[in-house]
């Protein structure tokens, strides 16, 4: 086992990859409306098709086989440059992002080779988080486990955050007037976010070169003793297929769930259910993250003492039994019928915008109502006018958006922070417990898919699945939080009476 | 506990179908609403990708219900 200064390069130069890649991975989703914008035009029924699936095609499928495809590699020719190769793939795809011109520009090869470099990046991402907790995980000693590999755990959010961060940086550092920053960010500042990654990458491909193998990979190897067919192994034989699902149903889709509740769904409701405005839902969300992502630390080295289930079934537990609340608080704190609006402080301003190569121009009118507390309503209320001012649009596009104030502010900044505390819970432990749980020789394919799974699959379902029941059961706005209950409630009754609680686990066989 | 294991078997085995039937009901509900293609191809995909996830559940269970995962 390596020295202490050996195992902290390890866990540099395995997380630092890792939070590139979750990062180039969310850019993509982050920036999802304009990229549709830009490369996949609702008026285009091929394009609008070629951006359903790379939506959906992109975490469902190629994000699972991205983890069969490179563990299977991983378990063959070693963790080293396995996952050095997914880091090359994700950069790559990320800076072509960033380059390809626009629909205007090249027509129907814009979203055609936008869904093949998503689609490669969602391969990637399926095979660099196994490559990296098994890698990490294979250096530690045993009675440390837990909290080494909670490290590569705070990739994931720590992605996410970056990705926040450096989106809103660039969308108001572009122009001095904010509307026009905004505006450039939409016509070509969102490249920026996707060039960057490739600075990122090549520190991180640099570092990543100069660490050895796993040394238990090594030792397997000079014994002759890796396997000839992970895949086979994995799924064919009965002890690890029996392993393999109980991990997936009993851990990880649970997990998932928890994971996509606490950062994805609960941005997306407090934009979209409480009507936040844009930089507000998601500072909120940068504030959660910095002040919960030390806990996947303590979680994950608690593990090392307690075992691994019971701290991840306690956030399980948790998140059934409070979900209704938290959310209901940030429903609350939007409220806008409690709050005292202040009569005379409302503002309307309003621009004209001539639509080039037309008779006709944009009108935006922005009327803002103040309230006590420091909230503030917005209605952007958009109509085509003709030279004469006389309105041409069938149906003007009317926005409502509330700026929150500092005490309503804060108190979401506590309710998310307290769900990103579950994931701290579920996510902190789980490297070390899949680790764990499989033999060196087929350890990177056989966890590698159960985590796709339930994160890709699972998860990532959260999202939409919430979202479908609020347009089916329009009165209730928690009616979304019925699916992550569920197959989270599933999830704790199959952990609770099926998975042993280990930790210290000897993995040298 | 290995009773409650077992016997929670049979659920676990009863999920799985249950899972797809209610899975292709909705799906063909909502592309009835919305009857254009990326309603099909996301419903399809959905479905495509959780088949083999329930069948996974279903073997679980029956593992379960055996006693494969008795202490």
């Amino acid at each position: 086992m390596p020295s202490t200064q050996g195992i902290r390069k390890v866990i540099v130069a395995s997380s630092l990859g890792t939070l590139i890649e979750w990062y180039d991975f969310y850019i993509f989703g982050s920036l999802a409306t304009v990229i549709a914008s830009q490369f996949f035009p609702k008026t285009n029924p091929t394009a609008a098709l070629l951006s359903t699936l790379g939506t959906f095609a992109a975490g469902f499928i190629v994000r699972p086989f991205g983890a069969l495809v490179f563990g299977r590699l991983g378990d063959l020719i070693g963790r080293k440059y396995t996952f050095l190769l997914t880091l090359i793939i994700m950069g790559s795809s990320t800076f072509a992002i960033g380059l390809v011109p626009n629909y205007q520009t090249i027509g129907f090869f814009a979203p055609l080779i936008v869904l093949l470099l998503r689609l490669l990046q969602g391969l990637a991402l399926g095979g660099e988080y196994g490559g990296a907790a098994t890698y990490v995980a294979e250096h530690a000693p045993d009675h440390k486990r837990g909290y080494y590999t909670s490290w590569i755990q705070t990739t994931a959010t720590l992605g996410l955050f970056v990705s926040l961060g450096v989106i809103l940086i660039t969308r108001h550092a572009l122009d001095q007037d904010p509307a026009r920053s905004i505006a450039k960010f939409n016509e070509w500042g969102w490249r920026i976010p996707f060039l960057v990654s490739i600075v990122l990458v090549v520190v991180s491909i640099y570092i990543r070169l100069r660490m050895k193998e796993s040394p238990l990979f090594e030792k397997l190897k000079s014994e002759g003793k890796t396997s000839v067919n992970p895949l086979k192994e994995s799924f064919t034989h009965k002890y690890n297929l029996k392993i393999v699902l109980l991990t997936l149903f009993g851990a990880t889709m649970g997990q998932g769930v928890v994971w996509y509740t606490g950062q994805f769904y609960a941005q997306s409701f407090i934009e979209n259910a409480c009507k936040i405005d844009f930089d507000q839902s998601r500072t909120i969300l940068i504030w959660a993250i910095l002040f919960a992502t030390p806990f996947f630390v303590v979680f994950g080295g608690w593990s090392d003492k307690v075992g691994r289930k019971w701290i991840m079934i306690a956030g399980m537990l948790l998140s059934v039994l409070t979900y209704r609340f938290l959310f209901n608080q940030l429903l609350d704190a939007a409220e806008i019928k409690t709050a005292t609006e202040l009569a005379n402080r409302k503002e309307v301003k309003s621009t004209i915008t001539p639509i080039p190569r037309s008779q006709l121009s944009l009108r935006v009118a922005i009327t803002s109502n103040y309230y006590d507390g420091g909230m503030i309503l917005s209605e952007t209320k958009r109509d085509t006018v003709n030279e004469q001012g006389i309105i041409k649009s069938i149906k003007p596009d009317v926005k409502i958006s509330k700026t929150l104030g500092t005490s309503q502010y804060w108190r979401m900044v506590l309710v998310v922070f307290v769900m990103i505390l579950y994931v701290t819970m579920v996510y902190g432990p789980i490297a070390a417990f899949l680790v764990e749980l499989f033999p060196t020789k087929i350890r990177y394919t056989s966890m590698s898919l159960p985590y796709h799974i339930g994160n890709g699959v699972f998860g990532g379902l959260t999202p939409f699945i919430a979202t479908l029941l609020t347009t089916i059961y329009v009165d209730n706005k928690l009616v979304g939080l019925m699916y992550p209950i569920i197959i989270v409630g599933i999830c704790l009754v199959i952990g609770t009476f099926y998975i042993r609680n280990t930790s210290a686990k000897n993995i040298i066989e | 506990m290995n009773i409650i294991r077992r016997i929670l078997g049979v659920a676990w085995v009863a999920l799985g179908p249950l899972a797809v039937y209610y899975l292709i009901k909705t799906a063909a509900i909502e592309i009835a609403k919305k009857p254009v293609i990326d309603t099909k191809i996301q419903w399809i995909v959905f479905i495509v990708v959780c088949i083999p996830i329930s069948i996974g559940l279903v073997i679980f269970g029956y593992y379960a219900l055996k006693g494969e995962y008795d202490e």
